[in-house]
């Protein structure tokens, strides 16, 4: 069923954004126009997703679409942005910072660096003049407009985002730090579009911050890209905290080639309605896709996560493990599909999803599914939804320990589980400190992306009682 | 008196498990209560350390001279009370380090303390690990995660060496232990008896009274203290059986 457009306002400036956004970009890249009018075409065909369709049966969107939304398609004076959004300094973690700013690329002189070692960084609009022959062998292969309404749309009106090009057998050291920030102004809406290419044996680290700049009203629908070639591997983390008042639709595409590797990992510790898409396609045999979340919610928050794993060829694995904790009236949904495809015997595929339910209004729905055509594999799938456990909060309590700090330890060691699987040292007690934080009630927006302003103090457990 | 335990009439679900223990403990004093299977040993302990899901429909428990039953169970824990557990639980996720370390500083907080430095708790640490011969390796881990049941069975005396309270209640700590362990356990236990301080020892066996000698031996018999004497009683139940008990009561009660 479709829904009558006039109903969703969210809708109303769709086509008028799109024939702004046609005419912005793709000089040379010949191929876009053309694209993103199959795509507005693909888009007006799907409409927005409802509760009537399966994969959002849990997942209601109607409130985060009543709004007016504006798309930030005004260019901004990048200093001013760059002083007053991002003003802090990195600390702990030496990385390389790139950001992005309502979905527009923020630089100070350059847009596009090339550093050593033929690696290429930088806007995505700018790729497409200055390298159209990557940008045509994989922009657009891996996303689904056809299927997907916000892979569409984003097709559709993307105006800016990331390029990441990783030549042969380049491992990049320091790991490349994506920060996207939205606010400032009323009811943005953004749409941004990310491509990161691998190429044979590359390695590389990509951190994507989601965070906001204060509390006004934002919908961010971003689509990445990724493209894992032979022997090469990306370690990748999703780090959102947004405010209440926002929406985030993040996807993630993934092609993985012979014996790529993936390990990507999601942190989720604030906002309205977050939506994380996760696919990835087994193509080469010795694949790895190792798929991890952790969510924290309350309030009214809603966080869902939906994992698709295609298993095309033999011999791969996959692990996929997300846990959650809600409290109040948090709601939370979990997809996960693994599809086992006829000739991929050989198979290990696991997947589990754990959740802590603090209160009785508190939702979460979990759907693990395995789809197996292939005779001679090893799948398993689960799936918990409890309280925290009386035995452990009694021995706790009986050395000492406050009712409050040893519910706090018991959801910290539950959500540990999956930050301890975190690579990069300073980064994992930089997100150990943050779920504390979260945990306690304590983290705000203003500890903005991880790495860039939380104070860099460690939060320890040697607990404040005045702050609970 | 440090504990004082009058008429305490305890049901779970409905079915009276205790039905009117008397105990008395005073400072310096270690007793021992024994007796069979199911009769309500471990349930004394868990009411006495506060856990939920006991139902007291008589009696008092006086601690100090306070009401021990209005306290949770932190409070009890933070006015002197260890429990030693039969059954340890496994915390994956929080280290044994910092469990220790935060218990150790709400005690502190309670009693108007300033936290323990860094330097002094890893001091103390490395100190009561070597009472009870724990190795680091358990140390570095989550609470009792993977511990065997020997290990466990330390790390409990070890815990209770680090918050050192005043009164000490050890639930079947010699369950499942072989001799080395229960050695190593009950010497640990003996290495922290000070004057101030009391421990009641719960135990099916005189096994491990040949190590930890009691001043008092209470027999706990079908929901009462049916019996109560020196250490000679232990020897006596030895060798005689429950079954003596169960024929002494029923004379009594004829």
């Amino acid at each position: 069923m479709k829904i009558e457009k006039n109903a969703i306002p969210a809708l109303k400036n769709i086509p008028h954004w799109f024939d702004i956004v046609s005419d912005k970009n793709g000089n040379s890249f010949t191929g876009l126009r053309a694209y993103r009018q199959s795509a507005f075409e693909d888009f007006n065909r799907l409409g927005f997703p409802n509760k009537k369709m399966e994969k959002w049966r849990h997942t209601d969107l109607s409130a985060s679409l009543s709004f007016d939304y504006s798309l930030a398609t005004q260019d901004f004076n990048m200093q001013d942005v760059l002083s007053d959004v991002f003003e802090c300094d990195v600390h702990d973690l030496e990385s390389f910072v790139v950001n992005l700013y309502k979905g527009r690329f923020v630089f100070k002189e350059n847009n596009l660096f090339t550093l050593p070692k033929g690696v290429i960084v930088g806007s995505i609009s700018a790729a497409f003049d200055q390298y159209p022959e990557l940008i045509e062998k994989h922009f657009g292969k891996y996303g689904k407009t056809d299927k997907n309404a916000f892979h569409a749309l984003n097709s559709a009106l993307f105006l800016d985002g990331l390029f990441v090009y990783v030549p042969k057998n380049v491992i990049v050291e320091k790991p490349l730090q994506l920060i996207n920030a939205v606010g400032a102004s009323d009811d943005v809406f953004v749409q941004n579009r990310n491509l990161i290419v691998l190429e044979e044996g590359s390695q590389l680290t990509l951190i994507h911050c989601d965070d906001s700049y204060n509390y006004k009203r934002s919908f961010t629908n971003s689509l990445t890209e990724v493209f894992i070639g032979d022997n090469a591997s990306l370690d990748h983390y999703r780090l959102q905290n947004i405010n209440n008042n926002s929406t985030l639709i993040s996807s993630l595409v993934v092609e993985q080639e012979r014996n790529a590797q993936l390990s990507t990992n999601s942190i989720i510790l604030n906002g309205g309605l977050i939506r994380n898409e996760t696919y990835t396609k087994l193509n080469g045999e010795g694949a790895n896709a190792s798929i991890l979340g952790v969510y924290l919610a309350d309030k009214n928050q809603h966080i869902d996560n939906q994992v698709f794993v295609d298993h095309a060829v033999p011999n791969c694995t996959s692990n996929e493990q997300f846990k959650g904790i809600l409290d109040d009236y948090a709601r939370a949904v979990f997809n996960g599909h693994i599809l086992v495809r006829k000739d991929a015997q050989k198979t290990l595929a696991y997947q589990n999803n754990a959740n802590i339910i603090l209160t009785d209004k508190a939702v979460i729905n979990t759907k693990p599914f395995l789809e197996i055509y292939a005779d001679d594999v090893k799948c398993s799938h689960g799936a918990t939804v409890g309280q925290l456990d009386e035995n452990a909060l009694f021995y706790i309590r009986q050395r000492g320990i406050s009712e409050d700090n040893a519910r706090m330890l018991l959801m910290y060691a539950f959500a540990a589980d999956v930050t301890q699987e975190i690579k990069i040292d300073s980064l994992r007690d930089r997100i150990e400190d943050m779920v504390k934080k979260r945990l306690r009630g304590e983290l705000s927006i203003c500890d903005q992306c991880v790495l860039q302003c939380s104070s860099p103090e460690k939060y320890n457990f040697e607990i404040d009682m005045s702050k609970i | 008196m440090l504990l004082q335990v009058k008429n305490l009439h305890v049901s779970i679900n409905g079915k009276e498990i205790l039905k009117g223990v008397n105990l008395e403990v005073n400072k310096g004093e270690v007793h021992a209560i024994m007796g069979p299977n199911g009769t309500g040993k471990s349930t004394l302990a868990a009411v006495i350390a506060g856990k939920n899901g006991y139902e007291i429909t008589q009696g008092e428990i006086l601690y100090n001279g306070k009401n021990l039953l209005d306290m949770p169970p932190e409070v009890r824990a933070q006015e002197g009370i260890f429990l030693g557990f039969q059954y340890p639980v496994e915390i994956p996720g929080v280290s044994m380090t910092n469990f220790m370390r935060t218990a150790l500083n709400e005690i502190r907080k309670y009693h108007g303390q300033e936290p323990m430095s860094a330097k002094d708790f890893l001091a103390r640490m490395t100190e009561k690990k070597d009472l009870v011969e724990l190795t680091s390796k358990l140390t570095n881990r989550s609470v009792n995660e993977g511990f065997s049941g020997g290990e466990k069975k330390k790390n409990e005396i070890f815990q209770m060496a680090m918050l050192d309270p005043q009164l000490s209640i050890l639930d079947e700590t010699d369950s499942g232990l072989d001799i080395d362990a229960l050695r190593i356990v009950a010497h640990g236990v003996n290495k922290l008896k000070t004057k101030e301080n009391a421990t009641v020892v719960i135990t099916h066996y005189q096994r491990l009274l040949d190590y930890i000698v009691p001043d008092f031996v209470h027999v706990l018999f079908e929901g009462k203290v049916v019996l109560s004497g020196g250490k000679e009683l232990a020897l006596e139940l030895e060798e005689k059986g429950y079954d003596w008990i169960k024929k002494e009561t029923e004379n009594h009660s004829k």
